[in-house]
């Protein structure tokens, strides 16, 4: 008779066992916080549709104070998610080769980075200068 | 051949994931901004905000596409991570749960167009 | 050895006496260059002969001796006890069977790398007088650094999804899979695919990156998963468009 008898250890809580996973929950979350931007944006565009008192509830929500808080934490973990994002984009993207030299990760993270500010100053430069130029 | 050797079917809901995780990590946190904290902080006259405007720019043909692939990559990007997630905590949702959590996204997406579309041009 | 010990704290488990494993402490002298590997050889010689483990090679090749130490997968003769403060715990390699102490089932994964067709599948068949296939410096290099994997199963024990579904192939299988796929002598891509686009395939893999991590020989298993991805979404909807793949190992 055989005394084998494999043991297998239980999942249960295993995104505790280490910080790596921790992390790795934490960004995962984000698009708890995503969803909710969307939603947000979606109530916002059908407060448009329906008129101008609905889109002035829309907007003083959006000046409340739970209004303020609850973006502001939008606000920081949509942050996460993009540094979360590009911070991963190396284990994602296929190798990058310039002139047959591998890139190496942390030039991929870094320039990903890069393009997340550029880009996010082109949107918030955009829609000042629509806001400000007086006609869009 | 087992059952595990089926075609996946997650290229789809993977490439929306995907594409909606670029554009969020891009420029989702400078919306959340434009949209709530730029008016408050003086960068943009309150009337930037106001019915007039908004419908003026949700009117333009340019901006509900733009609107339009936000809100719903944005959509298709959270659901399929959440789902995920809640495998990773143990919950190892079915086929209906499948398609109630992405049927959700798709609700999104349709919702997003009609309301784009009563906006009118 | 300068006379000091350090506590080793080793989880046991002897299926024909333990209901579970239970944890087991040693006190173990130690120097600077004392390797985990080292310690365990210690209490296997000196202190409790029961104790059952995998090694060969003491130098980070063979890949037997991987377990979690400290709770981290590592190679046990490339960790030292210099770096554990006062004690170190040591673990089977995680979400692999425990078959004793630190020996683990090995059986599916070996399974997982017979899968994934591991072996050229020659692009062209070649008579014995044409000679060898000729490949590279830069050809070689597309796939070099995946061909080092040396099977210690270090990412297996790193990756959550492995834990959480057995069935999928995992990292270290597919950046073996991943490193026939690249190279230029080899054909069996067609073939190889359906591994990667089944459910047991790629998409189980939420790209949590710890198996690049842990990784002794910086293979980026992560990096031949996530990269799979993409040729498996291109297969997806692209399938139709091609024309049907030939039978055999010519195309
Ligand atoms: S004993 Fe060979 S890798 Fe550690």
């Amino acid at each position: 008779m055989s005394k084998r008898r494999p043991y297998v250890r239980p999942m249960d809580g295993w995104f505790k066992r280490d910080p790596f996973f921790i992390e790795y929950m934490a960004h995962e979350g984000t698009a708890v916080f995503v969803w909710l931007f969307a939603l947000e944006m979606l109530a916002g565009l059908f407060a448009l549709a329906a008129g101008e008192a609905a889109w002035g509830g829309f907007t003083a929500f959006l000046a409340s104070v739970p209004g303020l808080l609850l973006n502001g934490l939008i606000l920081v973990m949509l942050l996460y998610h993009g540094v979360s994002w590009f911070l991963i984009m190396p284990r994602t993207l296929p190798p990058v080769r310039v002139g047959g030299r591998k890139v190496p990760g942390s030039t991929i993270s870094a320039v990903g980075l890069a393009a997340m500010l550029v880009a996010s100053f082109a949107v918030v430069g955009f829609f000042c200068l629509l806001a400000n130029g007086g006609q869009g | 051949m087992s059952d595990q050797l089926k075609r996946s079917n997650e290229p789809v809901f993977w490439l929306l994931f995907g594409a909606g995780g670029m554009l969020a990590a891009l420029i989702g946190a400078a919306l959340v901004f434009v949209l709530v904290f730029a008016v408050p902080l003086g960068l943009m006259p309150e009337a930037a905000l106001s019915y007039g405007a908004a419908r003026a720019f949700a009117q333009h043909w340019l901006a509900k596409a733009f609107l339009f692939v936000v809100v719903s990559l944005f959509f298709w990007h959270a659901v399929h991570r959440i789902f995920h997630s809640l495998h990773d905590i143990g919950v190892h949702a079915g086929r209906g749960a499948r398609v109630l959590v992405y049927g959700s996204a798709l609700a999104g997406t349709v919702a997003a167009a009609f309301a784009l579309a009563l906006i009118g041009g | 050895m300068t006379g000091q010990t350090k506590t080793v704290a080793v989880l046991r488990y002897r299926p024909e006496q333990d209901e579970a494993p239970v944890w087991q402490e040693y006190q173990v002298p130690y120097g600077d260059d004392t390797s985990v590997l080292a310690a365990l050889n210690y209490i296997k010689d000196e202190l409790d002969g029961t104790l059952s483990f995998r090694w060969s090679c003491r130098q980070a090749i063979c890949g037997s001796c991987g377990m979690m130490i400290g709770g981290k997968p590592q190679l046990a003769c490339k960790a030292f006890l210099r770096d554990y403060p006062e004690r170190v715990t040591v673990e089977a390699l995680a979400h692999f069977p425990i078959e004793r102490d630190l020996v683990v089932v090995m059986d599916g994964f070996i399974d997982k790398l017979q899968k994934v067709k591991p072996y050229l599948i020659p692009r062209e068949m070649r008579a014995l007088e044409d000679g060898e296939y000729l490949q590279t410096p830069e050809e070689m290099d597309l796939y070099a650094q995946f061909a080092g994997c040396i099977n210690c199963g270090l990412c297996y024990a790193a990756c959550p999804q492995v834990g959480l579904n057995p069935d999928f192939l995992g990292p270290g299988a597919i950046a073996l899979l991943h490193r026939y796929n690249l190279d230029s002598r080899d054909g069996g891509q067609a073939e190889r695919m359906e591994m990667i686009n089944a459910e047991l395939g790629v998409f189980n893999c939420t790209a949590v990156g710890y198996c690049s991590e842990v990784c002794p020989k910086m293979v980026d298993p992560a990096n031949a998963v996530n990269v799979n991805k993409m040729n498996s979404a291109r297969d997806y909807f692209f399938r139709f468009l091609r024309p049907a793949p030939k039978q055999g190992g010519c195309r």
